[in-house]
């Protein structure tokens, strides 16, 4: 156990079995009172459900924070110099250090963006950076979020139930505060707005709607921010200039943080099908009339397939030496690769380039001799829509089960904003946790839950207690 | 603010009303069934709160006798009936939902907490009068959760708004089904229980005592309800309220204004300046039909200003 946890578990320890459960309750009916909840479709049962909340928190020292949080901002520096180079002069191709194909060839791609600058130069204003611990000095890059991800509300209403369940638990802590995050959210996009939109521009979030599964996640930061969130249909282009409709008539709009897919966003630019979008939108962008956030076309920067080159982006446009370690990837397109990825099917963990939400996936160690039979014939079949990667000796932390307090699986997301004068990340993330025993999947869409995440203030005194490293 | 905002507020003032409304309907006519076995009129409280909620011809599409429980059901529960109890607290809901971000943490808490306990309510039988007692509470919950903690902005007074227009067509249908009951010189024992029923219906029993200091008279129920700006579910104040709400949004607007606002003035001044002996002899129910047109009308003139415009 890391020297981070000794408060929590002297904590475990005396707390009786019954009282966590309690706890446990508790905090289910305060999530359930607040609505805090995430929907999941056509599955049957209750569409507003809530994802399971662990009350035992998740701790970093806060030098292990520093390091996480040096290396994420220069991963997302690096993200963001990659996109603005993708839809610009396009040098980190023509100097080979990424096959072109898998940039302008990707289906992510926005021929639309090429040779436009967004206001400020930032593409990415907001991501989200999957990692992994498998040691205790060891962090892996599991994936990295720059169109729009989300969860970032469960990071702080986390905070919220915890303040609120076990205030003098955590007042025997330090913590690094999270609750400025709307505050620098909200700093973050307004320095994306146009300059003419002078000190004050209008802010609004543009949600698909009540029916999204992010939906709270909408409401509440724009709550958070005083923003108005919008639906498509609020919204409409004249001129080139993108105003709301309200009850005092037409108001401009200078910035739009959308959560809203790009395919989405303007049926006049790319699927005509879309009802969820603003017709003419991308037109009033181009125009410079209105940031848009993230900038459209994000998604070369965080596919599968671009992920393996991210180590090299960071040498080629900052000439730094990457501080967060990737994942070793195959990429199922290589020859070489795939030869060995069908070699080694039983003990990697085969993805689809272009999925999310744990969808399309197969872990070789725990898959059936038919399954691997199966992703072995679609490997074969569309190489380059499939990567694999090892599976991780994943560090696991307490957590409060049917059988009372065991070791789960975790994955931590931070979120990280920019600007083009400084990269913001607010200490800690969203942690997900695999509630099955064994599991690795903590996607929320297959089971997992979240807890919160501490950043001690200052680093705890080592010893105390040893045994299993604790993330 | 949004328009699309202002309707969803607009509807959830309406619909939380008009949920407290039906449970104060079927209280009075519990009550009122009660007693009725004693006095010989059996049947009738049901149907009259048919008629006032506006239920009667969905209701008989679906049933053959108006008896408790098949109102009740109907009433409370019926997925079909859009002005039901659950009906309007999950249209409430699923407002107050797509405006998240304009209602306070306590008026969510009030209305979701109402609606996670009102999927599972049991309310037949003895329980009735309980569970009715509850929904009142909950909306008053709700109305106190807004005055106490809605910042006094736009959305505030679209909920107003809805509260105060959905108020003011109960009261006016509530009376208008038993107008007959008010016509003068009737004085048997059936009417004075009713009487009281009215009042009760709209929390006045007290408030007529104290305002006349005298028996129940029809003449002065009828005036209480429709002119005295005191009594707060009075058509008089409810359209005060009305035209209030509306000046305010005007003014915060630099002054901006429709055929609403026109309405609403013309509206409270014929109640403000009313008599009630005119309204007597001219025809109870004649003036009562005229004012849930006229009220109609203002909903939708202020729908036409505000929200689709």
């Amino acid at each position: 156990m890391r020297a981070a946890y000794a408060a929590v578990a002297a904590w475990l320890e005396r707390t009786p079995p019954a009282e966590l459960e309690a706890k446990r309750a508790e905090a289910e009916l305060l999530f359930r009172r607040v609505g805090i909840t995430f929907a999941v479709y056509g599955e049957g049962g209750d569409p507003e459900r809530l994802i399971p909340f662990d009350i035992i928190p998740r701790v970093l020292a806060r030098s292990e924070w520093d390091r996480l949080s040096a290396g994420l901002s220069q991963r997302v520096r690096a993200l963001n110099a990659f996109l603005a180079d993708a839809y610009g002069k396009q040098e980190i191709l023509k100097a080979g250090v990424i096959p072109a194909s898998l940039v302008t060839g990707n289906e992510q791609f926005r021929p639309e963006m090429q040779g436009f600058q967004p206001p400020g130069g930032v593409y990415t204003h907001i991501a989200g950076i999957d990692l992994v611990r498998t040691g205790p000095d060891q962090f892996y890059v599991l994936e990295d979020n720059a169109r729009t991800p989300s969860g970032v509300s469960y990071m702080l209403e986390n905070r919220e139930a915890m303040l609120r369940l076990f205030p003098r638990l955590l007042a025997r802590h330090r913590l690094a505060p999270v609750n400025r995050y709307p505050e620098d959210l909200l700093t973050t996009l307004k320095a994306a707005a146009p300059d003419r939109a002078g000190p004050n521009p209008t802010v609004v979030i543009l949600t698909p709607g009540a029916f999204n599964s992010a939906y709270y996640e909408h409401c509440f930061l724009a709550d958070e921010m005083g923003v108005e969130v919008v639906e498509g249909a609020d919204l409409f282009v004249d001129e080139n200039v993108v105003f709301m409709r309200t009850t005092a008539g037409p108001r401009r709009v200078d910035v739009i943080y959308r959560r809203i897919d790009d395919d989405y966003l303007d049926p006049r630019a790319f699927r005509p099908d879309s009802m969820l979008g603003v017709p003419g939108l991308m037109a009033a962008y181009r125009a410079g009339n209105v940031a848009l956030c993230n900038a459209p076309g994000c998604g070369i920067a965080d596919d599968k397939a671009i992920y393996p080159f991210v180590p090299q982006m960071i040498r080629f446009y900052l000439n730094e030496d990457p501080k967060l370690a990737n994942v070793p990837t195959y990429l199922c397109e290589r020859d070489a690769d795939r030869a060995y990825v069908l070699d080694h099917l039983d003990e990697l963990v085969v993805k689809l380039a272009q999925g999310s939400g744990g969808y399309g996936m197969m872990i070789g160690p725990h898959a059936t001799a038919a399954e691997r039979a199966d992703f072995a014939a679609r490997i074969k079949a569309r190489p380059a829509d499939y990567i694999a990667q090892p599976t991780l000796a994943l560090s696991t932390v307490p957590t409060l089960c049917a059988n009372g307090v065991a070791p789960r699986h975790v994955d931590l997301r931070p979120f990280v904003l920019s600007t083009k004068d400084e990269v913001r990340i607010v200490p800690g993330g969203l942690t997900r946790v695999a509630l099955r025993e064994g599991s690795l999947v903590v996607n929320s869409s297959q089971g997992g839950g979240t807890k919160d995440t501490w950043v001690l203030e200052n680093d705890p005194q080592e010893g105390g207690a040893q045994g299993a490293v604790a993330c | 603010m949004l328009s699309r905002s202002a309707d969803s507020l607009f509807w959830l003032g309406r619909y939380t009303e008009r949920a407290a409304n039906v449970a104060r309907g079927l209280s009075v006519a519990l009550r009122m069934a009660g007693l009725s076995a004693q006095l010989g009129a059996e049947g009738d409280e049901w149907r009259s709160l048919l008629i006032a909620t506006g239920c009667e011809p969905a209701f008989f599409g679906k049933h053959e006798e108006a008896s408790q429980e098949n109102v009740v059901d109907f009433l409370v529960r019926d997925p079909d009936n859009p002005t039901g109890i659950i009906s309007c607290f999950a249209a409430a809901r699923h407002n107050a939902r797509s405006v998240r971000t304009a209602l306070t943490v306590d008026m969510w808490g009030a209305l979701n907490d109402s609606w996670n306990t009102l999927r599972h309510a049991e309310f037949q039988g003895e329980r009735l009068p309980g569970f009715l007692e509850w929904v009142r509470e909950r909306v008053l919950l709700f109305n106190g959760a807004a005055h106490d903690t809605m910042l006094r902005g736009e959305p505030w007074l679209f909920v107003q708004l809805g509260t105060a227009l959905e108020r003011a067509d109960n009261t006016a249908r509530l009376l208008d089904v038993k107008h007959h009951l008010l016509a003068p010189a009737q004085q048997a024992t059936v009417e004075y229980a009713q009487w009281q029923a009215i009042l009760q219906s709209v929390s006045a029993l007290r408030a007529y005592h104290w305002v006349y200091k005298d028996r129940l008279e029809p003449a002065k129920i009828a005036e209480l309800l429709i002119l005295r700006p005191e009594l707060p579910r009075s058509l008089t104040a409810c359209h005060g309220r009305v035209l209030e709400v509306l000046d305010r949004i005007a003014a915060g607007q630099a002054g901006r204004r429709g055929e609403c606002h026109r309405m609403a003035g013309e509206l409270h001044a014929r109640l403000r300046y009313g008599r009630i002996e005119e309204i007597l002899s001219a025809g109870l129910h004649e003036y009562l039909t005229d004012m849930i047109m006229r009220t109609a009308e203002l909903g939708n003139e202020i729908e036409a200003f505000y929200i689709r415009a």
